[in-house]
């Protein structure tokens, strides 16, 4: 009979599948988490390298950018993917315009003072966080995948969106970079960046440029939350970690580095997917938590960030 | 703004001593006279108040608000009924945004402040514990709806009673010989990393070994996880039955993921219906539950050999033939546990009709009377099914329903006796001081 036999190895983590495949799984796993993860901690980071806002909110913008696309998607029928495509356009432009509202009635009313405007997002996050939940509940809502196919690899199966996932935020990522280094309002923003005076007496319209980079930087959040919300669900409390996560890639790559948060990403969501699956979740935070220590005692201004003029 | 009319300064006002005081005397002549008070023989009348200890935010948010309709429902019954001893019962609804460290200032608020007759309702195994110790030091009874095994352990205190729904351990024992002979002998087992997931890891080896199964791989996943797969390869190959349960808003990507890791080629599954509580079995991605098992405490879908008790309750929370609201098919319900809200109002009416209750001076009366309570026969008031009850344990044993994914609804195909799940007390509340 079996089962009679103790076994010795209850409790502890059994290895079955081969090192090869399962370092595959891992890195695809995390693969999905940097690419997530590069286009919110982007947004914060935009944001704090244009207008010196530490933007504490940010996560929340990601939080309503999935809720909305639970509502855009849940109010179109007909083929999933027609509503998803609806929620990815739609989705981040209402979170454009909420945080466009929240710049112009909030932010600038504090003259983008620094220590105020901490707090003030602090507010701005319980606000989205609690209208969240009035008005769209607490459930965990699911949204379609706008195709579901799913890649059978000889070890295990994946789904075929969640790689596409990556291939998105890898194309956003480029048309960001690009938009920064190859345009006119690329120029502009890094002008601003750069030095706030002197864009303004070059005829800059510094208010209207924060107005905007404080837009697209929720936008970028909202984008990652609606490329997320088919693979976990839209929940009022899910723009807390994305915000933790956000602010160790954007210190360990240097804030307001447009490389060095997309290097910090793709390290932090590796590390977490190959050190969660071949030790603990855990011990892929505290490590995370322990770099971002080591970062902030030797290297201040991040990995690839400028030392301040 | 200036008071340029002098509306609020004291000093112009007319308002003399003896005015004063003649409005004085009135007003205590008022209060003193009978019938000014609004219940003139003092608590004999007025309405018996239950603080409800809800789960409103936070990760238990969904069954929160499905714990409220069922309670709101059966006070309804109850006073439509003439209330519990002819008075009133009204539900005073606090917030405890599923925390352990708020739910103790809950149960402080509801013994201080509100000045309710009990405490009720509370679900997450953490939330309880965390707030037992308040409801035994305000010496208030706590009537929790939470199935963890907690209270039956008896390392809670004499205050905290579980009368409206089975625990963990038992629930455990009673379907362990069916998994055994139905699922398969090798067992992995998926479980929350808290408190209510310890039940499982603690109880599902021994209740398996005893019918010749083995739990071969256990699998701790924190609550607040919102991404599975990278926990999948723990698996082992051997395999046989994955036997999963988890709780909180991730539930529906938890079944998913393990859904795109498996395809087809899954293992048996046997999970408790907390992993998919308030989430639609047929949501895009759950295809491949289709054939695996499932505990339920109380069915989900209606049954053909419902009860007319059972149909009278699902009428009056308000629950369809698949168990959503009635009136919005995208509102599942949280039906596998919810029914103990009713249950436990209905125990509590019970003992403290037997414990002749007229208000917080009664407390200690109303712990023995319902500790001295014995069964609660199936019906309108327990329509999950009969139950016993074991006053030192402070624990009710029921039956227990193992249901089969078939067509997108869940068939219950195995139904457990309550002797199934009995077990030897492991202490005694009643030796403890009130």
């Amino acid at each position: 009979m079996p089962g009679r036999a103790e076994r010795g190895a209850l409790g502890t983590c059994l290895r079955v599948m081969h090192f090869g495949p399962h370092l595959l799984l891992a890195a695809l796993e995390g693969l999905v988490t940097s690419a997530v993860l590069a286009l919110t901690a982007l947004g914060l980071s935009l944001v704090f390298g244009v207008m010196r806002i530490v933007n504490v909110a940010h996560g929340e913008f990601f939080m309503l950018g999935a809720v909305l696309a639970w509502a855009v998607s849940t109010a179109i029928s007909g083929h999933p993917a027609i509503g998803f495509a609806a929620a990815l356009v739609i989705a981040p432009l209402l979170v454009g315009l909420v945080a466009f509202l929240a710049e112009w009635l909030v932010l600038r009313r504090l003259n983008y003072n620094p220590e105020s405007t901490i707090v003030a997002t602090i507010g701005m996050l319980y606000i989205i966080q609690q209208l969240a939940l009035t008005f769209y509940g607490p459930e965990a809502r699911p949204v379609e995948p706008p195709f579901s196919y799913r890649i059978l690899l000889p070890w295990f199966g994946y789904s075929g969106y969640k790689l596409s996932v990556v291939a998105a935020s890898a194309i956003l990522l480029v048309i960001t970079w690009l938009v920064l280094t190859r345009t006119k309002i690329g120029l502009i923003m890094r002008a601003t960046q750069y030095d706030r005076e002197t864009a303004q007496a070059f005829g800059i319209p510094v208010e209207r440029v924060y107005a905007g980079v404080f837009a697209i930087g929720a936008m970028l959040a909202a984008i990652a939350a609606v490329l997320i919300v088919p693979i976990s669900q839209a929940h009022y409390l899910m723009g807390q970690d994305p915000l933790l996560l956000s602010f160790i890639v954007v210190i360990i790559g240097g804030l307001g580095s447009l490389r060095g948060t997309v290097v910090a990403a793709v390290l932090i969501g590796l590390s977490d997917g190959i050190i969660s699956m071949f030790f603990s979740p855990t011990l892929a935070k505290i490590i995370a938590t322990l770099v971002v220590a080591m970062v902030l005692v030797f290297r201040p201004q991040g990995l690839f960030g400028t030392a301040p003029r | 703004m200036a008071d340029k009319n002098g509306f609020f300064d004291l000093s112009k006002t007319t308002l003399s001593r003896r005015t004063a005081l003649k409005g004085i005397a009135a007003g205590a002549g008022l209060a003193l006279a009978p019938g000014f008070v609004r219940y003139s023989q003092a608590q004999s009348s007025a309405p018996i108040r239950i603080g409800f200890q809800s789960h409103r935010t936070g990760i238990g948010a969904a069954y929160g608000r499905w714990y409220e309709k069922t309670s709101a429902a059966a006070v309804k019954a109850i006073n439509d009924a003439g209330g519990i001893g002819g008075r009133k019962v009204e539900l005073v609804i606090e917030d405890d945004g599923t925390d352990p460290a708020r739910g103790a200032e809950v149960v402080n608020k509801f013994a201080k402040q509100h000045k309710t007759d009990i405490v009720f309702g509370t679900l997450f195994s953490h939330v309880v514990i965390g707030s037992a110790p308040a409801a035994g030091e305000n010496k208030i009874p706590y009537f929790v709806v939470s199935e963890g095994h907690h209270v039956a352990s008896t390392k809670l205190n004499r205050y905290v009673f579980q009368p409206g729904i089975t625990d963990v351990k038992s629930q455990i024992q009673s379907m362990a010989p069916w998994i055994a002979a139905n699922a398969g002998k090798k067992v992995t087992q998926i479980f929350p990393d808290f408190a209510f997931g310890y039940d499982h890891r603690d109880y599902l080896p021994p209740a398996l070994k005893a019918q010749g199964a083995d739990v071969i791989a256990q699998i701790a996943i924190p609550p607040t996880e919102s991404s599975f797969t990278k926990y999948f390869p723990q698996i082992p190959a051997e395999t046989d039955v994955i036997y999963h349960v988890m709780v909180g808003p991730a539930v529906l990507t938890f079944v998913k993921e393990l859904g795109e890791f498996y395809g087809s080629q899954r293992p048996q599954l046997f999970g408790f219906m907390d992993s998919l509580e308030a989430v639609d079995i047929n949501s895009p991605g759950l295809e491949f539950l289709d054939g695996s098992h499932f505990w339920e405490g109380s069915p989900r879908y209606a049954q053909p050999d419902d009860s007319a008790a059972q149909k009278a309750y699902r009428a009056a929370v308000g629950i369809d033939d698949n168990g959503a609201a009635v009136g919005d098919p995208k509102d599942i319900s949280t039906a596998s546990h919810m029914f103990g809200c009713w249950e436990t109002l209905y125990v509590v009416k019970k003992a403290m009709e037997d414990a002749g209750y007229k208000g917080p001076e009664d407390r200690a009366k109303l712990v023995e009377a319902t500790e001295a309570l014995k069964e609660f026969a199936e019906g309108p008031e327990h329509p999950q099914g009969p139950k016993t009850f074991n006053g030192k344990i402070h624990q009710c044993f029921g039956i227990q329903n193992i249901s089969k994914v078939e067509g997108g609804k869940l068939k219950v195909v195995h139904k457990t006796k309550i002797e199934d799940g009995l077990y030897e007390p492991e202490g005694d509340y009643t030796k403890q001081a009130l």
